[in-house]
């Protein structure tokens, strides 16, 4: 047998990585988490207070009403997001010239700046001078999106939904492109129709790519932040004010460092808890196969 | 089942043909006779699967007609046309079990749910997929995979052509005789017109009655197995089959006989030297090629053995050419002499085989 020194040395190598990590992700973390389980009454001393933030943000109405907001603006663009992507996908042509042209156009939301989005969409759709708002008032609605909640609701819902639908069109789009044209003429054969078709087709088989699309607008959705800050600031009220929206609002507005610390941890903890559940789910079905 | 004429077919890719060059087929004339295997065989490219996509429908040709016991069907979608096609990848519906990707093309045509499951599972019991019923297709093997696919088809039972567009692709070797054979029992029980695409000629000669045997969007010659390696019609029939091909040399046809190299070359039907306006070749595959003191001087380079027959690379004036050379003929170690079977010696003009006019 030969002797085996033991040398540890190896471990020397992976310094840099967990100094990385230290600094981009542990060390922050923790400082939120030290913030959250402390109160403070300036002159940078800090005492003890064990839950009460916690405590105190979940059972306030003001988290709760954000939070339902939050969870209705998501379901409601994934709702429209995702089969208008679909739908999309599937009109656009399959080969030929229109096909680079189509990819362009659907990729050009996603080059915008998110805080030219919000400055676009605000111009756009204001009712005084905005093409949007005088073309909607001119049909005869009464819309005014500073002003009132629904207008307001929906200006942000639209204009998500032009910012990200593409991501979801070019996933779906890449998911088609994939399915060689032998099920297109086994199809025919079969005498399939074209409902048949995505059914027992298309669908199946972008199954893949819409996990992903849905995992990431789930995500994204749920973290939104800069387009309905810039549109609306949160109002008119707190119609829009989001979850992101509200927690900068005490942050940096109300300087309220516990508070939005336990808040922080606690929208952290749902976002991950949310997405897991939307994984595990949709990679059980996968599974079933 | 019925007997399927394709009448003067042309197809190209491109919206206004005009050139020869723009048509993927160029003029195809044939008939696929009622119950019978056929092999289409061909390089890549050589329009095989353009030639199918016709018979079934998925393409329109741009010139001809096909039929199908003398109706016109060209302008039939392809699940009017009551053909099945095998792809060579395995085409399964995931979602579906086994069960329902076979009953679904008989649902599509309305049929009532008693006589789906019955024909479902005798079609199951034919190909051994009985087992597998309630499973879900996605998860299975490919060769299960594109037995269902073949079963999607068989299950009609009024189909009127099976057709296979290399099947055995992305079968495993040993899987692949198994399929074979038992595909072959099935055509034998039940007789359905089978055409066969392959670009593997032993596929294609184990497996068909006639083959066809397709060169740059043309058919060059139909024929059994020992008609394309007895009497290619075409110098590409004599080297795509056999291996290795057939000998080509260039020569002269005159009053007095052909000539390689000006040496004169017997045959049984020489043609006439008016028969010959072109590029003319003779052609005699390796195996009719035989050692001969009688016969012409040839200069021996290579010889590899094979294991039951070797292999002579020779070279006639300024040829090289290739002998085959079964056990126990002796090769001569100098002074070697052939003689080419003067049945089996053709002469191609332009790549087509002439023979002498029958007086």
């Amino acid at each position: 047998m030969i002797e085996r020194t033991p040398n540890q040395k190896a471990w020397w190598l992976v310094t840099p990585v967990l100094a990385l990590v230290a600094f981009n992700a542990i060390i922050p973390l923790m400082t939120v988490v030290n913030y959250s389980v402390q109160e403070t009454f300036g002159n940078n001393q800090f005492f003890w207070s064990g839950v009460i933030w916690y405590e105190d943000v979940l059972n306030s109405p003001r988290f709760h009403e954000a939070l339902l907001r939050q969870l209705m603006f998501t379901a409601q663009i994934l709702l429209i997001e995702v089969p208008l992507g679909v739908i999309v996908a599937l009109a656009m042509p399959r080969k030929g010239f229109w096909v680079s042209v189509c990819l362009v156009l659907m990729a050009l939301p996603l080059l915008i700046p998110w805080n030219v989005v919000g400055a676009m969409w605000n111009i756009f759709a204001l009712p005084d001078i905005g093409l949007l708002g005088r073309a909607v008032n001119a049909l005869g609605v009464d819309y005014n999106f500073t002003q009132q909640p629904g207008s307001a609701w929906v200006t942000v819902v639209v204009m998500d939904v032009w910012h990200w639908t593409s991501l979801v069109v070019l996933l779906a789009y890449a998911g088609l492109r994939s399915i060689p044209d032998a099920f297109y003429q086994a199809a025919r054969i079969d005498g399939a129709s074209g409902w048949q078709i995505f059914r027992y087709i298309q669908l199946p088989k972008m199954k893949r790519v819409l996990t992903i699309a849905v995992l990431l607008r789930f995500m994204d959705s749920f973290m939104i932040y800069t387009e309905p800050f810039v549109l609306t600031g949160g109002g008119p009220g707190n119609t829009t004010t989001f979850l992101s929206i509200d927690l900068v609002k005490i942050a940096l507005g109300q300087f309220d460092l516990g508070r939005a610390a336990a808040m922080s941890l606690i929208y952290f903890l749902i976002i991950l808890l949310m997405s897991w559940i939307f994984y595990t789910l949709m990679m059980r079905s996968e599974g079933q196969k | 089942m019925a007997e399927i004429r394709l009448d003067k077919i042309r197809h190209s890719y491109e919206d206004r043909p005009a050139a020869e060059a723009d048509f993927a087929l160029k003029m195809v004339d044939l008939t696929w006779k009622d119950g019978g295997a056929y092999a289409l065989l061909g390089p890549s490219g050589c329009g095989k699967s353009t030639l199918l996509n016709i018979i079934s429908g998925l393409l329109s040709p741009t010139e001809g007609d096909v039929r199908f016991d003398g109706r016109s069907v060209t302008d039939l979608a392809p699940d009017q046309r009551n053909i099945a096609q095998v792809f060579q990848f395995p085409v399964v519906y995931d979602t579906m079990t086994v069960y329902q990707n076979l009953a679904f093309p008989l649902r599509n045509r309305g049929m009532d749910r008693s006589r789906i499951d019955e024909l479902v599972r005798e079609t199951a019991q034919r190909l051994d997929l009985t087992g597998v019923l309630d499973r879900r297709a996605a998860g299975l093997t490919a060769d299960n995979k594109q037995k269902i696919s073949l079963a999607r088809g068989l299950v009609r039972s009024d189909v009127n052509v099976i057709m296979f567009d290399e099947p055995l692709t992305v079968i495993d070797p040993h899987l692949k005789w198994q399929l074979r054979s038992q595909l072959k029992k099935l055509h034998q029980r039940y007789n359905f017109t089978m055409i066969y695409v392959t670009h593997d000629q032993t596929e294609a000669l184990t497996f068909a009655d006639q083959i066809v045997v397709m060169h740059e969007g043309e058919v060059v010659q139909v024929g059994t197995s020992e008609e394309l390696f007895e009497r290619p019609e075409h110098t590409f029939v004599g080297h795509f089959i056999g291996s290795p091909g057939m000998n080509l040399f260039p020569c002269t046809v005159g009053d007095d006989g052909v000539r390689v190299d000006g040496m004169p070359i017997a045959l049984d039907a020489p043609p006439a030297p008016g028969q010959v306006n072109g590029t003319s070749q003779l052609g005699v595959r390796p195996e009719f090629i035989r050692f001969d003191t009688g016969g012409l001087a040839v200069e021996l380079t290579d010889v590899a053995d094979i294991g039951r027959y070797r292999i002579v690379d020779a070279i006639l004036g300024r040829h090289p050419f290739k002998i085959f050379c079964p056990e126990g003929v002796e090769i001569p170690s100098d002074n070697a002499k052939v003689r080419f079977d003067p049945r089996h010696a053709n002469v191609y003009v332009d790549g087509w085989r002439v023979e002498a006019r029958s007086r």
